[in-house]
């Protein structure tokens, strides 16, 4: 067994795909990061032979990729499922136009929602656009789907959509590794093909449209589909993860239709299948996509009657749906309490997000780290929705109200989730003049997706010096007078901050800047003590809702191996009883 | 052979990547199909996390379901009682017996319930619990909990010693091996 093993390695999905990107001969890579997606980009810049960036969004990755592409060089970029909305323009538009050298497009979807905003299935995006969308089951699928992605690409002149999920993209397990090889084309100009105005795209059109039965046909064929037979009582059409909660159930004794290829669907093979098998059942997590398909087929087959459209599945929920036995377990006959994610100890958040709360105010969140501070016990974001909608939706809301609501609301946003989207929201209030403020919570990195670099911190993905776009500067040239820049970790200050730029009559930003405490850079002060003789346990200090304090026998106490000194809880403390833990000389 | 499961559960942050790198890589060096399950973004924030590892002679699902773990292996008491729906009928709790208070608590909205381990007994678990906290600080670093749990499964384990340090080896920084040798040896002797 030993001497096998060395040729393989364990590897996450992500990496996987990296992976095959070099061995397809990939040659640039722009992607935004998103959970599951990131790792995909941080491990293809591993590759010297591989260009890598990130973008301000998707929707620039992808034309960025999509310009590579047409110079002649396998390019690529990746994102989460919401990140492909961002990008929809380019890409519905791409699968006109076709490419030059292979184009793919990694998506990767969310199912049970462990890092997102909402549950939406990419396939409905493939299906749109008329894009073929290859899906992945483990990582030696994912380096393999990767490689011939770029072959449909070139093959059928369109961009192909790579879908992973979290359960593929987050999972370890073994692949091979093959060599690289560089295929390259020239760059031709080719007005007709490539400039999508109506008298071109309406040429186009019905090319896409023979693109698709082409597709359909080596649907057919290809090896992306499997057909594995089984017990004939029996037959599961299914994809992606779910394939493999299928297989640990049942192993060989059902029979399997598994489709590495979601769309265009075949129909043959589908109807072939459905032949040789008793019942029907196609197992596949969101939405009926292969289900209503198969339906369309005039085919008899259970789906969404068993399995629900939301989260998902698992090898149980599966069996069960399908009636099953499970395995019994234990349970505890007592409440647990729960263990939800929280600010860290020394976030520069949550000093802004406390002042905010203090003055009462009604904020307008945004996606990213600070979207806890909608959690008890700060209670401070009323709303988030999608990349830059507080700046946008903060517009609206003073429009409305009027003085109702302009002394006290606020827009909260990071700053990379700032250049992502929430410029063109600013440029709507400069242009249109509500009476807005606007926070830009400017902690120097893209926090939540585990640290990226951005337009704002003067640093590229490989961390060497980058252009550096001045937060202040942009603010002022789309005409905005009023830019105050004020540290969170200082309570008074953001307090007076809030308190003017909410009350004067015209818009304002206010840049709340302190690099986040996770950064590797931050030098951190000594932790905080508890003096218990003078704590009188009044619980200010717990208002914050940081993870280093909690209460025991009645006083506060510091968890020494969390708290990094911000000082922000001593701040709130009328009786001095939170000092430093070194004296200073 | 029948894939075997071993869960790896804990509060974001406590270092259980280790762990699962560690068994990732001694498991597939035995020449086992493996597979590695984990959830990284918001839920790392201090939340809840946990992490799958399976291995066996053919390895489907990545993730391990109610009833079927072998092992849990938890960073902290509330965590074992969280996952353990998860524990197969004769499976064996490993756990550290530090308690973290999650915001709830903290918040002062619900207690941290009492006697975690002595509950997790009574309901007809199979506990191995141990104060791995103070244990790594003997070891000479506090980050070391991973390793001492380490070296505790090892004890259900029929694989030699040697195969467990030569995964360590292959994975920890050369600086802090020695100290990740003794969390080994504490965890596995104590």
């Amino acid at each position: 067994m030993k001497d096998t093993a060395e040729k393989r390695e364990l590897m996450l999905g992500n990496k996987a795909v990296a992976r095959g990107l070099y061995e397809a001969g990939v040659c640039f890579i722009s992607s935004y990061p998103g959970t599951p997606s990131t790792e995909i980009t941080e491990e293809a810049v591993k590759y010297d032979e591989i260009y890598c960036e990130w973008a301000p969004n998707e929707k620039v990755a992808m034309e960025a990729a999509f310009g590579a592409c047409l110079a002649g060089k396998r390019s690529f970029c990746a994102q989460k499922h919401v990140g492909l909305n961002v990008a929809a323009d380019p890409l519905y538009t791409m699968s006109y136009t076709g490419v030059n050298a292979g184009l793919v497009i990694a998506v990767a979807d969310d199912p049970g929602m462990h890092s997102s905003q909402n549950e939406q299935d990419s396939r409905h995006h493939a299906i749109a656009a008329k894009v073929p969308m290859l899906e992945p089951s483990d990582s030696a699928e994912a380096l393999a789907f990767a490689k011939k992605a770029y072959e449909i690409s070139e093959q059928f002149d369109t961009p192909v959509l790579l879908k992973m999920v979290t359960r593929v993209a987050h999972s370890q397990s073994l692949v091979t590794k093959g060599e690289r090889t560089v295929p390259v084309k020239e760059y031709e100009k080719n007005i007709a093909k490539y400039v999508m105005m109506p008298g071109n795209a309406i040429r186009r059109h019905p090319i896409v449209e023979q693109r698709t039965r082409d597709l359909t046909a080596f649907a057919e064929t290809t090896d992306l589909n499997r057909v594995e037979m089984g017990g004939t009582e029996l037959g599961i059409i299914t994809s992606s993860t779910s394939y493999q909660y299928v297989k640990e159930i049942y192993g060989d004794s059902v029979s399997v239709l598994k489709l590495g290829m979601t769309n265009p669907l075949p129909v043959q093979l589908i109807k072939d299948f459905a032949a040789k098998v008793d019942r029907l059942v196609v197992v596949e997590e969101l939405d009926p996509i292969i289900e209503n398909h198969v339906k369309t087929l005039g085919l008899s087959v259970s789906g969404k009657d068993l399995f629900p459209l939301e989260g998902e599945f698992s090898q149980n929920s599966i069996a069960a749906a399908l009636g099953e036995k499970t395995l019994s377990f234990r349970k505890l006959d007592e409440a647990i309490p729960a263990r939800p994610p929280v600010m860290c100890a020394g976030c520069p958040h949550r000093g802004m997000f406390y002042t905010l709360k203090q003055n009462k105010c009604t904020v307008l969140g945004d996606i990213g780290c600070y979207t806890l501070g909608a959690v008890a016990p700060l209670g401070a974001i009323e709303t988030t929705l999608c990349m830059g909608a507080s700046i946008g939706a903060v517009h609206g809301f003073n429009k409305v109200l009027g003085e109702r609501s302009e002394g006290r609301t606020v827009a909260v946003i990071g700053d990379s989730t700032f250049m992502h989207s929430g410029m063109t929201g600013l440029a709507n209030i400069a242009y249109n003049q509500s009476n807005s403020t606007v926070v830009i919570l400017d902690n120097s990195i893209t926090g939540m997706t585990g640290h990226q670099q951005n337009p704002t911190t003067g640093y590229n993905i490989k961390g060497d010096p980058a252009g550096k776009i001045d937060l202040e500067a942009l603010c002022r040239a789309m005409g905005f007078n009023r830019i105050r820049v004020v540290d969170p970790y200082d309570l008074k200050a953001c307090d007076t901050v809030i308190k003017e730029e909410l009350a004067v009559k015209e818009p304002s930003v206010i840049i709340s800047r302190r690099p986040c405490a996770l950064l590797k850079y931050v030098k951190h002060k000594a932790p905080l003590t508890v003096d218990t003789n003078k704590c009188v346990g009044c619980k200010s200090c717990m208002r914050i809702g940081c993870p280093a304090i909690s209460i025991k026998d009645g006083k506060a106490r510091v968890d020494a191996t969390l708290c990094v000194g911000c000082g922000v809880c001593s701040q709130l403390c009328h009786f001095d009883a939170l000092q430093s833990s070194v004296k200073e000389a | 052979m029948e894939t075997k499961n071993i869960m790896i559960v804990g509060v974001g942050g406590q270092g259980s990547l280790l762990a699962s790198k560690l068994l990732g890589h001694l498991l597939m060096s035995r020449g086992y199909d493996v597979k590695v399950s984990e959830v990284h973004g918001m839920s790392q924030r201090g939340g809840s996390v946990v992490t799958y590892v399976r291995y066996g002679d053919r390895v489907y699902s990545p993730v391990i379901d109610r009833g079927e773990a072998d092992f849990i292996v938890s960073f902290e008491a509330l965590e074992a009682a969280r996952w353990l729906s998860y524990l197969k009928e004769d499976g064996v709790i490993v756990t550290n017996t530090q308690q973290i208070d999650p915001m709830p608590v903290i918040t002062r909205a619900m207690e941290y319930p009492e006697d975690i381990i002595g509950k997790l007994k009574a309901a007809g678990a199979n506990v191995d619990a141990l104060d791995c906290l103070s244990l790594a600080e003997q070891a000479g670093s506090a980050k070391a909990v991973n390793v001492v749990l380490m070296g505790r499964l090892s004890h259900y384990f029929d694989i030699p010693e040697e195969e467990w340090m030569a995964s360590l080896e292959a994975i920890v920084p050369a600086r802090f091996l020695d100290m990740n040798r003794k969390a080994f040896v504490l965890g596995k002797n104590t």
